[in-house]
């Protein structure tokens, strides 16, 4: 039992990884198509061994801590980053059950029964890498950065978690696998369309993606809370928003889009183990569309002034969700 | 008074509609811009493999020309380092000996001839002043190097080689 669930875990740590490492070389691919370019297409065919050659250059390059830096703190900010940033898949079901040799396998590496509240609490522990990170660098940019990124993520925390308690009452529960059991007839995002616009651009402000990405600016702050940072320190940063991006499209897909459910998935008279193995499929089909709009918003939009984002955040977004709490609310009292 | 160029446009700030202030519709227009750009054929020149055309007249790296007996066309007269206005070209004269015939088609030569193609503007001015049409600029590019002085180009580099002639005659638009 331990053993399948180290292998579990494994399996999914190094998924997550893999992907978060060809999400580069998607988003420059993304990027260059957009602009009508090829991108990357040097490294092997198709530059498809470009996230490679840019682990390899990450390495090689020289590790330099600043001499007024708090060491200590800044060998640690990117180390949570990256931990926060690995943890929060944990609760996502990536699947239904396998039968493999007589034993059922659960594809969720814990089904905890606070799964929603978990994710949020990670996702907010997330700031204090990015927070130690900038302040520790004892550079005015990267406070700057760190002080963006920390106000920004508790403003659209909030907004994001309002929409997401809409989503517990309706289904009544934490979990996230009872979550996704529910959809198993309609998606939550045809309940709550509102609820799922705030959560969406909630995950991009989570994410410090663009039109969000003021912690880093490269523009103004020359790349923010981790302008100090080089070789792998700052590869670790990079990486950390690569694999927020693929496990908030991966909650996005969980709590709004049925997970690993697809129409007709038990009328077509497959085995339960095929459909278990499409559902995984589709679930990725899923994460794999949420990252490239992600991405396309990215090299769409500009990016917000900081009054703007401030402004949508507390004055739009967060009345919005309370708005849109209590329309379930009153729609689940009335259907009662 | 008239706008000159009839493009100047009144700035009005008139209020946003309901529909504007939405901010989403205008999000989605430019995301289908953008999509519609990811379906376009990339404008990207995969540059060692494929090169874009060069006009005739392109002025690229030198030549020095030999006739057509394989004599070096260039008597050191200078003119082109006076015509220089970037001051690249500098050279050396000695005369010719008499067993060197083959060699030099005039009675004086170039011992050393160099450009600096740091300094170079390939403005073609030395093509112009040269009255013995020994110097062309080619469509060659100079490539990159490492060290300055490896720019400084002798007559090992600028002299063409005997079996291989550059074509010029694309820039041989005067006629004597």
């Amino acid at each position: 039992m331990i053993l399948e669930k180290t292998i579990f875990i494994l399996i999914i740590f190094s998924i997550t990884l893999l992907i978060a490492t060809y999400l580069t070389y998607f988003e420059r691919k993304v990027a260059a198509f957009l602009q009508d370019r090829l991108g990357p297409d040097r490294a092997g065919p198709f530059g498809i061994l470009q996230p490679l050659a840019d682990a390899g250059k990450m390495f090689f390059k020289e590790d330099f801590i600043p001499a007024e830096s708090v060491k200590l703190l800044f060998i640690l900010g990117p180390g949570i980053a990256m931990f926060t940033a690995c943890m929060t898949g944990a609760v996502i079901p990536w699947g239904d059950q396998l039968q493999l040799f007589g034993r059922t396998i659960d594809l969720q590496i814990a089904d905890v029964d606070i799964g929603i509240l978990y994710v949020v609490g990670f996702v907010s522990i997330g700031v204090y890498g990015i927070m130690i990170g900038g302040w520790s660098s004892n550079n005015k940019y990267s406070l700057f950065g760190a002080i963006r990124a920390s106000s920004q993520m508790i403003s659209y925390e909030l907004a994001m978690g309002l929409s997401l308690i809409a989503i517990v009452m309706l289904t009544g529960s934490l979990s996230v696998r009872e979550i996704v059991e529910q959809q198993a007839g309609v998606w939550n995002v045809f309940y709550q369309p509102l609820g799922f616009l705030i959560f969406f651009i909630c995950a991009l402000a989570e994410c410090n993606r663009a039109p969000f990405d003021l912690p880093e600016c490269e523009t103004e702050l020359i790349g923010g809370y981790h302008t100090e940072y080089s070789s792998m320190k700052l590869g670790f940063f990079l990486f950390a928003e690569y694999i927020n991006m693929f496990i908030s499209a991966a909650v996005i897909a969980t709590v709004y889009f049925g997970g690993y459910h697809f129409p007709f998935m038990h009328s077509l008279g497959l085995s339960e183990n095929v459909v278990s193995i499409l559902g995984i499929l589709v679930l990725f089909l899923k994460i794999f569309l949420f990252i490239f709009i992600f991405m396309w918003i990215r090299w769409t939009l500009p990016r917000f002034r900081y009054d703007q984002l401030m402004h949508l955040g507390w004055k739009i977004l967060i009345p919005l969700a309370i708005l849109n709490m209590m329309g379930t609310g009153g729609f689940i009292l009335l259907s009662n | 008074m008239a706008s000159l160029t009839n493009r100047s446009k009144v700035v009005v700030n008139k209020k946003m509609t309901f529909w504007e202030r939405l901010y989403l519709p205008a999000i989605f227009g430019g995301m289908a811009i953008t999509l519609k750009h990811f379906f376009r054929k990339s404008n990207t020149v995969r540059y060692p493999e494929v090169k874009r055309p060069f006009s005739p007249v392109y002025r690229g790296l030198h030549v020095l020309k030999r006739d057509e007996n394989g004599a070096e066309r260039c008597t050191a007269c200078g003119l082109c380092a006076v015509a220089c206005p970037a001051e690249a070209i500098t050279m050396e004269a000695e005369e010719r000996k008499k067993d060197e015939k083959h060699l030099y088609r005039e009675e004086k030569y170039a011992a050393v001839y160099e450009i600096n193609m740091l300094r170079c503007i390939f403005c073609g001015l030395c093509e112009e002043a040269c009255p013995k049409e020994a110097i062309f600029l080619t469509d060659r590019l100079v490539p990159s190097e490492l060290e300055r002085e490896d720019f400084i180009y002798g007559k090992d580099k600028l002299v063409e080689l005997l079996d291989q002639r550059i074509d010029v005659s694309k820039r041989q638009v005067k006629t004597y």
